[in-house]
């Protein structure tokens, strides 16, 4: 990733309470750390109300505007199927949208008159290309946490950003509660195991 | 040393640096996280929740005339209610600096409207700063106290939601200590009588005439110069819009939004072929500068005057504008897609209260808290809000009107009625209304995030203190009858409402569930549908609750039954008592029952 040149942005995407403001701020704190300026920004309030919360990242040498111009997020990351569907148009041409299994159907959704889409990622892939689909929800399952999805699917765009796991480690002690540390930690490794392969 | 703060956070470090002594405020979406950090980070300062926005303002009036360094924080419809005060205070001046927060919600990301605080400082006429990033913000706070102790005003700085919520690298600085003179009985000065006051309006206009002179010279006000002859005036957020999607343009940065520095925009207006102001909502600087002769000066009518702001919405405007000759962007189209609205929690008290109010199909007047979101779907029983504390006023008007049949109800939480309800049930009381006032008591501030109040027995700097006990109050302002229910107790719920409607006179009912999500996370056994005894009748659904949904099994009319996310449930036991074939049990009353 060419800093000098260009701005990183990383457009994150979920649903109230899935810990989508944990990951923004990780991410914003490695690239910090990395020496490099940085812009965050999402609106709180509704954020533990079920409502649709999207963050930015935008990293580079000199960033102006904290929200990243529609059209030109280089990364999404989506928690949610349905939520990356919402989220693809912000995607740049040549982008990566990194989703994860997670599925929840909000309660208007019982009541038939707006559907959730039976298979979200399949009508993402008929969008893009360029779709990594990630069984995030397992894979925290499998560790015993669903909250540690947001940490999986960082560590899945990690090698994407270019910095070293040991500040993306250092960023999560700092700002993890620390009885949750060393699960994250977990999560972070067997997750970046997967885009290695 | 360099810290990612949010522009909030920045602010609080910001009074810490300039050696503030006391901050008042009242919590309101954007600017709640400015006292919790305060509270959180730097104890040397004061810090308290104040009932409501205009108390704050005053306890901080009274903090400056006492020589402490003092700031006041609300978001922009507390301003509102701070304005009595406000307005005054510009005559008096200050003893030691005061700072006034106002922060300011363009596209009411979690407001009742957008309002343009940038007029209210020109209206009382005070300066204000426009910080656009989280340096400025912590920057702006120590220049805005100089400013208001040299020039003996009180300071605004005008804060947006993007502001407020973006973060970004901040270098701080050392703290400093600033002592000023105890209180001055300068009644002539403070004493705000007519004899007094005719003097302080001239003084006011006085410091405002130097108050001109200075800005003129502050580097707050900033030219940036490419050699372009296109110039774009700008401040606040949408400077780094159009510096992103721009950069080769002539830019004048407004730091300081009032007074304007009309003569150094002169002189800018006259080096360019063409000038275009870039500002969200109000034409605010667009009027004044045009008003002082500049007519060729163009902008909202490119910019538009609702919604926020976006690096796409700038970069079509100085298309539009002929400024630049393409936009380099995609389209912007929203995503066709199911709405994801904000909805009570999972296991929130005011669920019950809603069914009822539902079952029941009563008139109510509503206000602000998270209980507004039983207007909608498919709870859907709420039918007004307008400001803090306006549901009583509003359900006496009515009835006034209409007469009592109507069965009207207000509802307002705990922190909304002791902000602004009291003197809507004294009214209602005084003036013999026949209304039903439900307080929905959850022990918190919930909707901004969950902040003490005076009814939750701590300080925002987390100490002990008496707690407002609402039926003990109710009943000393007169109010009939005054009862206390379990909201999660379907009947009898409905059965205290049903009563207390039809009563005649002001009757007061008081909510007792704390709030699910805080202070503690509350979380009993979860429930389960039983897909044997579910008939898919739909009940639950109802409910609105994120936890209950469509299972895959259908009934005999194709209708999906129900489906519990073990994850999500609380165990309120809410859907338990609506479901009417006992459907909805805890799994190990489920094996036991069989």
């Amino acid at each position: 990733m060419d800093y000098e040149n260009k701005t990183l942005n990383i457009l994150i995407v979920g649903v109230g309470g899935q810990g989508v403001l944990l990951a923004s701020e990780l991410l914003s704190e490695v690239a910090m750390a990395s020496g490099l300026d940085v812009k965050k920004s999402e609106v709180h309030g509704m954020s533990q109300r079920g409502g649709v919360v999207s963050s930015h990242v935008r990293i580079g040498k000199k960033v102006y505007s904290p929200i990243i111009p529609f059209g030109q997020a280089d990364i999404i990351l989506s928690f949610e199927q349905a939520e990356a569907l919402r989220a693809v148009d912000w995607l740049a041409p040549d982008g990566k949208i990194i989703v994860s299994s997670t599925r929840l159907v909000p309660p208007i959704a019982n009541f038939g008159e707006v559907k959730y889409p039976d298979d979200p990622i399949a009508e993402l892939k008929k969008r893009t290309a360029n779709v990594i689909d990630v069984d995030a929800d397992k894979m925290a399952r499998d560790l015993g946490n669903i909250r540690l999805v947001n940490t999986i699917l960082l560590a899945v765009a990690s090698p994407y950003t270019g910095f070293e796991p040991s500040v993306w480690e250092a960023a999560i002690k700092k700002l993890v509660k620390p009885k949750f540390v060393d699960i994250n930690l977990e999560a972070f490794t067997q997750a970046s195991a997967l885009t290695i392969n | 040393m360099t810290r990612l703060l949010s522009g909030n956070e920045a602010v609080a470090r910001g009074a810490f640096e300039a050696g503030v002594k006391l901050a008042a405020a009242y919590p309101g979406t954007p600017s709640t996280e400015i006292l919790e950090t305060i509270a959180d980070e730097y104890k040397s300062i004061y810090a308290e929740w104040s009932p409501n926005e205009k108390v704050a303002f005053e306890v901080g009036v009274g903090a400056s005339l006492g020589g402490g360094r003092t700031l006041v924080a609300m978001k922009h419809v507390g301003v509102n209610v701070a304005a009595d005060p406000l307005m005054t205070f510009a005559y008096t001046g200050v003893n030691a600096g005061f700072v006034l927060i106002s922060a300011d919600d363009p596209e009411m990301h979690s407001s009742q409207n957008e309002q343009d605080n940038r007029i209210f400082a020109k209206f009382a006429q005070i300066p204000f700063l426009e910080p656009s990033d989280s340096q400025e913000a912590k920057d702006f706070i120590r220049i805005g106290l100089d400013i208001s102790e040299e020039f003996d005003i009180p300071v605004m700085v005008r804060m947006t939601t993007r502001v407020s919520h973006s973060k970004g690298v901040v270098e701080l600085g050392e703290p400093v200590t600033v002592e000023k003179d105890q209180f001055d009985r300068n009644v002539r000065k403070y004493v705000m009588v007519p004899g007094h006051a005719k003097l302080r309006h001239t003084s006011l206009l006085e410091r405002q005439a130097r108050l001109a002179e200075y800005v003129e010279k502050s580097p707050l006000n900033r030219i940036e110069e490419n050699g372009s002859k296109v110039g774009i005036i700008t401040g606040g957020i949408s400077y780094q819009y159009v510096k992103e999607v721009a950069p080769d343009l002539d830019v004048f940065k407004i730091g300081i939004g009032f007074p304007l520095p009309l003569k150094k925009i002169k002189e800018f207006v006259d080096r360019h072929e063409k000038i275009l102001v870039v500002e969200e909502l109000e034409p605010y600087y667009e009027e004044i500068i045009r008003a002082a002769g500049m007519i060729s000066v163009e902008g909202k009518k490119y910019t538009g005057r609702e919604g926020e702001l976006s690096p796409y919405r700038v970069a079509t405007s100085l298309a539009k504008a002929g400024v630049v000759n393409k936009v380099d962007l995609a389209d912007y189209k929203p995503a066709q897609l199911f709405p994801r609205p904000p909805v009570l929690c999972p296991g929130c008290p005011h669920r019950g209260l809603f069914a009822v109010l539902k079952k029941l199909r009563l008139t109510v007047t509503g206000d602000i808290g998270c209980y507004t979101l039983g207007t909608l779907d498919p709870l859907q029983s709420l039918h007004t809000c307008i400001c803090m504390g306006a549901s009583i006023g509003n359900a006496i008007g009515m009835e006034k009107v209409n007469g009592s049949k109507q069965g009207i109800v207000a509802i307002l939480g705990d922190s909304t009625f002791l902000h602004s309800g009291i003197t809507g049930l004294l009214d209602a009381v005084y003036n013999r209304a026949n209304i039903t006032i439900i307080i929905a008591d959850n022990r918190i501030t919930a909707m901004t995030g969950g902040q003490q109040n005076p009814a939750t027995g701590y300080t925002l700097m987390g100490k002990p203190t008496r707690e407002v006990d609402f039926v003990k109050l109710a009943e000393a302002l007169g109010a009939e009858s005054v009862r206390s229910v379990d909201p999660l107790n379907y009947e009898e719920t409905q059965k205290v409402i049903k009563e207390e409607v039809e009563r005649p006179g002001v009757s007061v009912v008081v909510t007792n569930r704390p709030c699910v999500l805080m202070p503690k996370r509350i979380m009993d056994t979860p429930y389960e549908v039983d897909l044997e005894l579910c008939n898919g009748c739909s009940l639950c659904f109802r409910l609105g609750c994120p936890a209950i949904m469509p299972s895959k099994e259908l009934n005999k009319r194709g209708k999906p039954k129900a489906e519990i996310d073990a994850t999500l449930c609380t165990g309120c036991t809410l859907c338990a008592q609506v479901c009417k074939p006992e459907a909805i049990v805890i799994k190990e009353t489920a094996g036991a029952a069989k």
